[in-house]
């Protein structure tokens, strides 16, 4: 898959070309063209902030139909732990997994047991001593890529794990196809996703060179199904739960971190937090912290666009849920599997510098700096780029014309206008009298 | 386009504001990036640059930065109309610091201000008067 593909998609009719989503992009991504927006694949970390701020729902996520599930002769439901959080008045977790069943899964694996495996991993190696401090959680996609073309200097603190729900789908279809006999390639690992990232993560892993997960189905589309098999099922739901406290945790900020059982630990949400916690761990600012937690989400992964409740509700309520839960179920043996760890190196991937060429870099920076000066500094967005800075950049990349800009097209004209007033009174030497 | 053999950006240090200090550095690594500089060099840069930023609001009510970039060096010259350094020698020490308390208990004053601007740079000068004010100068190679 290529490196451009992205979890979101425009809907041109219903986008009106304003400039929410182009203001509140984190690395930038989004112009205006046309009338109506365009993001540029390679700066796009997938973070769901256009989506979520759209006023006109023209930016929609891409996941997978429930259909999907016809592909696969066995298949397998990986629930995040998000999902426990969507509904009103559960108590127990068992129910949701009896009700994907019933959806037409042979085989429900939670994601929050891998989470378990993943933080038992993580204190293993960082009691050995094996990883940079601080480390910094490999979970949140958006997170990883973020770090991936802005903080160079970052990657190697990254906890070379992969995350929970790509940990899920190798060790189920593993066991599913050790246990039945069914080639891998008919079993189906179906993540029932909070996180439109997920999806990317699937089709363009980053960590290893293609994904376990087959399918990304949306917690959104999967909730209105569930509610009704729910009712089928509350009264005597088979008991298939099989994670503590740790594992359900991860579907909210802070529940990795604390996972580590460490205190000097950090855990920071929402995309804007989490850039100004990167900038101040790339100056080494936090020297005493062990374990930082970084969800590109508000409130962590409950706050996902592809969720349908509030997520501080949904948070309030994993709280309720894992009240009575063991610690944790899930343990590695005595050492730290291969397997979990990453396949290839994450690396940086600098698509900020304007140019291959140094010299040409600086010619470019130069010509940025004062463009940008001759600018009014007003970041109104008109001209199709978010900020005045960003119109200079996008001048010396050669994508717009200083005229974009709504002020400088004016004072063009002014001094046009002048010059054809100048030029009306102007009268050559032998009609002058 | 004539090729300009540098690049100058300049920034003004409010005194008395942490919640400001680190725009500058972080700003300036912005810019670094799109040159394609080594992360490393990117690195030493914001750090170095930071604790300045730090020493000049808690020591010399702000002051500016001048970051100017060449194609083989970066230059940071950081000037100040404080009170000056009365003995370099020992700021220089690890460990040494004559923060008041109402900034040590914000976290900073730990005496590793002028000694990590070294560390992370290739070199570095500081001239100083007595109630005149301070100038640092610091180059990292790229």
């Amino acid at each position: 898959m290529s490196d451009f593909f992205h979890a979101v998609t425009l809907d041109e009719s219903q986008c009106k070309g304003c400039i929410n989503c182009i203001k509140r992009c984190p690395t930038e991504a989004i112009r205006v063209r046309n009338g109506k927006t365009h993001i540029i694949a390679q700066r796009c970390i997938d973070c769901g902030e256009c989506i979520r701020v759209c006023p006109h729902h023209a930016k929609k996520p891409i996941y997978d139909p429930l259909s999907v599930l016809d592909r696969f002769s066995y298949k397998i439901a990986l629930p995040a732990p998000a999902l426990y959080g969507q509904f009103h008045n559960l108590d127990d977790i068992d129910i949701i997994l009896n009700a994907l069943r019933l959806l037409g899964f042979d085989e429900v694996f939670e994601v929050s047991k891998a989470a378990e495996l993943v933080s038992d991993c993580t204190r293993r190696m960082m009691k050995e001593g094996r990883l940079k401090k601080p480390v910094i959680s490999s979970a949140c996609p958006a997170v990883i890529r973020m770090i991936r073309v802005r903080f160079p200097n970052l990657i190697e603190n990254i906890l070379p794990l992969k995350a929970p729900a790509e940990l899920a789908a190798q060790l189920s279809k593993q066991a599913a196809h050790e246990r039945t006999g069914i080639p891998l390639e008919e079993i189906g690992a179906v993540f029932i996703s909070p996180c439109a990232a997920k999806v990317t993560s699937m089709k363009n892993p980053l960590g290893c060179e293609t994904s376990s997960i087959d399918a990304v189905v949306s917690i959104s589309e999967v909730y209105p199904k569930l509610l009704s098999l729910m009712k089928e099922v509350a009264d005597k739901p088979e008991p298939l739960s099989s994670a503590g406290v740790i594992g359900v945790s991860w579907g909210s900020s802070g529940g990795e971190a604390s996972a580590t059982l460490n205190q000097d630990y950090l855990a920071a949400d929402g995309i804007e937090n989490v850039i100004r916690v990167l900038e101040d761990l790339e100056d080494e600012k936090f020297t005493e912290l062990e374990f930082i937690e970084l969800n590109a989400c508000a409130g962590g992964c409950v706050g996902g666009v592809l969720t349908v409740e509030n997520p501080y509700v949904a948070k309030a309520r994993l709280k309720r849920l894992r009240k009575y839960l063991p610690i944790a179920c899930n343990h590695i043996g005595d050492s730290v599997p291969e397997d979990y760890g990453f396949d290839l190196p994450i690396e940086y991937s600098p698509i900020l510098k304007l140019d291959p060429n140094f010299i040409v870099a600086f010619q470019k920076m130069s010509e940025l700096q004062r463009i940008a000066k001759s600018l009014p500094g007003l970041d109104c967005g008109s001209c199709g780029a978010p900020s005045c800075k960003a119109l200079a950049e996008d001048v010396v990349r050669g994508h717009a014309k200083v005229d974009d800009c709504i002020f400088r097209l004016r004072e063009h004209m002014h001094t046009l206008v002048d010059e054809i007033s100048r030029l009306e009174g102007y009268i050559p030497p032998p009609f002058r009298k | 386009m004539a090729m300009s053999d540098e690049i100058r950006l300049r920034f003004e240090i409010s005194g008395d504001d942490f919640t400001r200090a680190g725009e500058a550095s972080s700003s300036v690594k912005k810019e670094l990036k799109k040159l394609g500089i080594d992360p490393q060099a990117v690195r030493k840069v914001a750090i170095a640059m930071y604790e300045g930023e730090i020493n000049m609001v808690i020591h010399a009510n702000g002051g500016a930065i001048d970051v100017v970039i060449h194609p083989d060096c970066i230059d940071m010259i950081l000037k100040d109309n404080g009170p000056g350094i009365e003995n370099v020698a020992l700021a220089m020490q690890e460990g040494y610091s004559t923060a008041p308390d109402n900034v040590r208990s914000l976290g900073f004053g730990a005496g590793m201000g002028l000694p990590n601007m070294k560390k992370y740079t290739d070199e570095m000068q500081i001239e100083t008067e007595r109630g005149v004010g301070t100038t640092v100068t610091m180059k990292v190679h790229i």
